[in-house]
């Protein structure tokens, strides 16, 4: 049996010796449209598999940027049937494509219609940062029924029982968050990512992304010298929110992914 | 009315499991981050609820700080008015003028058990900032409240009492500005800071343990009302009601009572401008079950699951999340919920002022329509207890605005641009 679309990226990342690069930008934000094209430059520019943002009201795992699009999106109009749509435009370009939802959202439309829906539309997978394995039978009934994978999320917070349990659990990767905090650009990565990665190794050979407060090529070659993947959202995201118009924004978009694919792939 | 029995035939009302589900409801649905600690606060509750010497220093400093055991108190003119005997459960008169003080104090007492220097907490209208101000006070621990902004603006008496009591508030501009969002903020603060900081959560919602921790820490609520009917009485009321935000009073008032089957617990919640209106805080009338803020509960929320801003005029009430007991007691029938507009608060809030002498808070005047409303049901032989939450100093303002007793709007605070 051939795995899946993240199994088979992480082998080819693994063969070719490097960490795979995972970039996250919000569904609707600015618009559909947008959000569709900045996802596409975001591809150019070198990113491995695209993590897509649900955006959500309540957002409490996340700091102002990735906030203040979410709220942009939603003012907008976005839909949860909007993420299908930019899934599917992403799958086309040919990465590995999962939806980083809250829960709630999922529950809503209907767990099982939900998984249908995105595995229809060409997705992998979804991360989800308020769910734990311990609440989410229903989501793995319906995970394996549609081929999905599970990214469920480790902590340095975790205890040893909960960590083997959550990567036993989870399929695709693990994601682990590497600081104790919400999402947002840090000068500094943590110290604390290494020793979670070493943890989850010691249980599982699983591979493992690193993500939270990575914002440029030289923090993600950092990572990628022990990780397998290194996980770039509100960087990105403020490329977006930065920029003077759409175009400009783009085009950060792309020369960022650039720079941190180049940070993953230098020795 | 029969004598009350020994011990009920059935077993005995025992919720949550052990993680927490009230039936489908509760849980925990937060980060991974929090599992952990949220697990070493249920086993430190677990722990220092069953420990003699820190159960004696609670009930101590509820006794000599926070004048509890409150009263009960029969309303005879209220009763006349309203044609049934009512109760009045007095946490008005508590230290900080609500029940609140029950919660925050026993979970401060928890945090310097666990040593936790400081602490952070949410609030709305800002009765729960002030009641943990209060209790970091008299705690010594540092605190830091996070409140939105639209609320911050319309309610800067309690802010300005926050920081006289020596906390840190923190605005919050994110979302909707208000309860909701403040709550967001507090959880991304604790997030990155729960190795020295406690949460006091400002009610019986939330992830495990909190609900179950926050009942524990109110309950002594019903428990008192429980004892004092039968001193009074010899037996028990037939109705006990409760308003219903997030559910700490209402939980607190109906725990007692559970394994009671013939006291019929009602909740009343915010009926805003009616429910049929689509503005009021009436969530498990007029909402549906969801996850918010760490449980499974009833919610106010729209077709994608967004969480839909709540309206009411009482601010504590103001919250478009219920506690997840409250979902389950509704859910078995043990409890029913029913809303009261604006407009039945305010007239029981006026009959409560005139007959007895007490301006009620505007959150416990909808629990007082609500006992109106049963008064007709159950007739002039039957004795309703009310749970009088909360005094109504802090409602002056909007009670005067909504009564027309003011011509110009009241300045509070004046030359704040300066």
């Amino acid at each position: 049996m051939s795995g899946s679309a993240i199994d088979e990226l992480f082998e080819r990342t693994r063969a070719e010796n490097r960490a795979a690069l995972v970039g996250y930008l919000p569904a609707g934000f600015p618009t559909k449209e947008l959000s569709i094209r900045a996802i596409q430059a975001m591809v150019e520019g070198g990113v491995d598999l695209v993590e897509i943002g649900l955006p959500y009201s309540d957002p409490v795992m996340d700091g102002p940027v990735i906030q203040a699009a979410a709220e942009q999106a939603l003012a907008a109009g976005a839909r949860t049937s909007d993420v299908f749509d930019v899934v599917a435009a992403t799958a086309a370009t040919g990465v590995p494509t999962v939806v980083m939802t809250y829960w709630n959202p999922v529950e809503r439309y209907g767990v099982e219609r939900f998984s249908a829906d995105l595995a229809a539309a060409g997705g992998a997978g979804l991360i989800t940062p308020d769910l734990i394995p311990d609440e989410a039978g229903e989501w793995v009934d319906a995970s394996r029924s549609h081929e999905l994978d599970r990214i469920f999320l480790v902590a340095p917070s975790s205890t040893d029982e909960r960590l083997s349990m959550t990567v036993e659990a989870a399929s695709g990767f693990v994601y682990a968050t590497a600081v104790m905090g919400v999402t947002g650009a840090r000068e500094q990565t943590s110290s604390l990512g290494e020793a979670l990665v070493a943890r989850v190794r010691s249980v599982s050979d699983k591979p493992v992304g690193v993500g939270l407060g990575v914002s440029n090529g030289t923090q993600a070659h950092e990572i990628a010298a022990y990780a397998d993947a290194v996980i770039v959202g509100s960087a990105l995201v403020r490329c977006l929110l930065d920029a003077p118009d759409e175009d400009a924004g783009i085009e950060a978009v792309r020369a960022l992914a650039a720079d941190l694919r180049a940070g993953v792939e230098r020795s | 009315m029969t004598d009350v029995q020994p011990a009920p035939a059935r077993p005995a009302y025992s919720q949550p499991d052990g993680s927490g589900h009230f039936g489908r409801f509760g849980g925990r649905f937060m980060p991974e981050a929090l599992i952990a600690p949220l697990d070493e606060l249920d086993r430190a509750w677990t722990e220092a609820k069953a420990d003699p010497a820190f159960t004696a220093e609670l009930d101590r400093m509820l006794r000599e700080y926070a004048n509890v055991p409150s009263p009960l108190y029969e309303a005879h003119r209220f009763s006349e008015a309203a044609g049934a005997r009512i109760l009045l459960k007095r946490e008005d008169l508590n230290h900080t003028g609500a029940h609140k003080i029950r919660n925050v104090i026993g979970q401060a007492l928890l945090a310097k058990r666990i040593g936790k220097p400081r602490a952070i907490a949410e609030t709305g209208a800002g009765q729960h900032g002030v009641a943990s101000a209060t209790a970091c006070a008299y705690l010594d621990l540092e605190c830091t409240v996070y409140m939105g902004e639209v609320d911050t603006e319309r309610q800067a008496l309690n802010v300005a009492r926050m920081k006289m009591l020596g906390a840190e508030v923190v605005s919050v501009t994110s979302g909707s500005r208000t309860l909701k969002d403040a709550i967001n903020e507090a959880l991304r603060d604790w997030v990155a800071s729960v190795d020295t900081t406690s949460y006091l959560f400002g009610t019986a919602a939330g992830p495990h343990p909190f609900p179950s921790m926050v009942r524990d820490l109110t309950r002594g609520i019903g428990d008192e009302a429980r004892a004092q009917c039968l001193t009074l009485d010899g037996r028990l009321p037939d109705a006990a009601v409760a308003c219903v935000g997030g559910g700490s009073n209402a939980i607190g008032l109906f725990t007692a009572f559970i394994d009671d089957a013939d006291v019929r617990l009602v909740g009343i919640e915010a009926g805003g401008d009616g429910v049929q209106s689509g503005r009021h805080a009436a969530t498990i009338t007029g909402g549906d079950v969801g996850v918010l803020h760490g449980a499974r509960s009833f919610l106010l929320q729209d077709d994608d699951g967004q969480t839909l801003e709540s309206h009411s005029i009482s601010a504590g009430l103001d919250y478009p999340g219920v506690g997840p007991e409250h979902s389950f007691l509704a859910d078995t029938g043990r409890a029913s919920y029913v809303p009261a507009t604006d407009a039945e608060a305010m007239s029981a809030f006026d009959l409560l002022c005139k007959t007895e002498g007490i301006i009620p808070a505007i959150e416990s005047a909808h629990a007082l329509a609500g006992a109106l409303r049963l008064a007709e049901e159950l007739g002039p032989d039957s004795t309703i207890l009310v749970n009088l939450s909360g005094r109504g100093d802090k409602d002056v303002h909007t009670a005067a605005e909504y009564f027309g007793l003011i011509d110009e709007p009241v300045v509070l605070e004046q030359g704040v641009e300066e």
